[in-house]
């Protein structure tokens, strides 16, 4: 346990130092309070919490931000320092590679927790200091965003690391990390809706596009914000979708998890076997 | 005692050889030199000792334990140094051997010590690992194969990019450690350095082990001649050069003699009895010679 915890400090302040956190930070809180301002500025009067509809731009953009800033970490984890020669001196030491790998995995979720509860978190108060009208449904919500984005930012990174101890060179590691950045957050919806768009004669059962839905991290994230949660729900106009979807906020929760959990366990097996 | 043992280890990567069929023990309170031209196994048989590689063949024991099995208990007796050793770049060199020591186990209050000892002062301790030129990574990943005082320190060409004198004061760390009882194994190429420093090499090529023992082993091994200077008081060399009966070259007032070691102290009797003979230089075969020996005896 030690050495899983000091292989996470090590990544945590390695993070800090080359200034991942800072930047993430600054990039979540920049575009969220950017977003969170345009998006509230013309609900003032229409009696719709501002903090609601903040939750609603976030998550959009939790979806093609968080994922990114997870991969970019942990893509280079192993394969990075097989390159630059770290990786032969660290498993020389008294640790097991699962331990390297949960060790990386807890510092970068670490990361993943600073850059978003701080880059959210200001955002959030803002909204609250500037338009007032927060209650207790719509802290609810918020927290629920920072809390699922930060599972969403560990599935991928899991995904990540999958990536990297399976990648013989960083050069191929990045560009498989982009492709399934590309396939799961923008790729799959995409394709989603054309096959329902060309399916005229209604034939794909709605049973499967939910199933579909659930599938993927990215949708199932989605899900889970804005037709989850009560208020937001009806304001997203994704109540009905969930309703249909029989998709209760645990199987959703439980489907990031296991997104996380399945990726991180391959990864620590095929880890296991690579040369270093 | 043995503390690593191979056991007629190969190493196949696809249709190369890396490493072929090499059988070696290192033995505690000795310093054991690796010596081989590049891409000659020597990386590659140092992975497989410390259980970072697995051998296609034979079989491999290190403190008793099989390397590659579930037991890491071992790995906290042992200092290693892989070649061109790199570090995470934002950390500094303390903050980089304290992450080291606590992997290892160990407490960080001796760190300033150690660097005190491997050369790195406290200011260069306190800056970033990217600013280091190659001498002061090497000196830090010294520092880090020393925590903890290892019974076994596995150096892979620990003195390229370190100056003459910080290599003299880096052979003397390794001295004290073997004096204490440690097994050290290094790899090199530099065979000038290694002459008088190791007490045990193994010669590798192609992935072979072409010969294993002490200098004066190697050179019973290959038989190769001793080299005798004489300097001779004028007038005399070449009349005396051609009474002695060995192969000689003369050069005015000096003469070169080449005979074997089993040789060399009958023709040094008759060499000392002789009044001409003002001085005299034994030369036995260089480490450098040897080396070349057994390259030609592999081909």
């Amino acid at each position: 346990m030690t050495a899983v915890l000091t292989v996470a400090a090590g990544e945590i302040r390695s993070a800090l130092r080359n200034r991942w956190v800072l930047s993430a930070t600054l990039v979540l809180a920049a575009l969220a309070l950017s977003l969170a301002l345009l998006g509230s500025a013309p609900t003032g009067t229409v009696g719709v919490a501002p903090l609601d509809v903040t939750v609603i731009s976030l998550t959009s953009l939790t979806i093609f931000l968080v994922p990114l800033i997870a991969l970019l970490l942990s893509h280079d984890a192993i394969v990075g320092e097989s390159e630059r020669g770290t990786l032969l001196l660290l498993l020389s030491y008294p640790l097991s590679r699962w331990q390297v790998i949960t060790g990386k995995f807890i510092g970068h979720t670490a990361v993943v927790v600073i850059a978003v509860t701080l880059g959210y978190g200001s955002a959030g108060l803002m909204i609250g200091w500037l338009f007032g009208g927060v209650d207790s449904e719509s802290i609810t919500a918020f927290a629920a965003l920072i809390g699922s984005s930060i599972v969403l930012g560990a599935a991928f990174l899991a995904l990540g690391y999958l990536v990297s101890v399976c990648a013989p060179q960083r050069a191929t590691a990045i560009g498989v990390a982009i492709a399934i950045w590309l396939v799961l957050v923008l790729a799959y919806d995409a394709a989603l809706l054309g096959i329902l768009v060309a399916d005229t004669s209604r034939s794909i059962p709605a049973e499967l596009v939910q199933a579909l839905l659930v599938l993927n991290p990215a949708d199932a994230f989605r899900l889970f914000n804005l037709a989850g949660l009560g208020r937001v729900g009806t304001l997203s106009g994704m109540a009905a979708v969930s309703q249909q979807a029989h998709a209760g906020d645990g199987l959703l929760i439980s489907m990031l998890i296991l997104w996380t959990a399945l990726p991180l366990l391959v990864a620590a097996v095929v880890f296991r076997r690579r040369e270093v | 005692m043995t503390v690593v043992e191979a056991h007629h280890v190969s190493r196949r990567y696809g249709a190369q050889l890396a490493v072929d069929d090499v059988t070696v023990t290192f033995q505690s309170g000795q310093c054991t030199a690796i010596v081989g031209h590049n891409g000659a196994g020597k990386s590659t048989l140092i992975k497989m000792l410390l259980g970072l590689g697995r051998p296609t063949a034979g079989r491999i024991t290190i403190f008793g334990e099989d390397p590659t099995a579930g037991n890491r208990r071992w790995r906290s007796q042992v200092g290693f140094l892989p070649e061109n050793v790199s570090f995470p770049p934002s950390l500094s060199g303390r903050e980089t051997l304290d992450f080291y020591a606590r992997l290892k186990g160990q407490s960080t209050a001796a760190n300033g010590d150690l660097l005190d000892r491997v050369g790195l002062s406290a200011a260069a301790a306190n800056r970033r690992v990217s600013t280091y030129s190659k001498g002061m990574r090497q000196r830090l990943g010294l520092a880090q194969a020393l925590l903890g005082s290892p019974r076994l320190l596995v150096l892979d060409e620990p003195t390229s990019g370190l100056d003459p004198s910080s290599r003299q004061s880096f052979y003397a760390i390794l001295r004290d450690l073997v004096a204490d009882g440690a097994a050290v194994l290094l790899s090199s190429h530099a065979l000038e350095e290694i002459e008088g420093q190791a007490d045990r090499i193994a010669v590798m090529s192609h992935g072979r082990l072409m010969a294993f023992g002490s200098l004066d082993e190697l050179r019973g091994l290959s038989q190769l001649p001793v080299r005798i200077q004489l300097r001779v008081a004028n007038g005399h060399a070449a009349a005396l050069a051609h009474s002695l009966g060995v192969p000689a070259t003369v050069q005015g007032h000096d003469i070169a003699l080449s005979c074997m070691a089993t040789a060399k102290m009958d023709v040094l009797r008759r060499v000392a009895s002789c009044e001409e003979v003002v001085d005299f230089h034994v030369q036995p075969p260089s480490l450098d010679s040897l080396y070349a020996w057994f390259m030609e005896v592999g081909r």
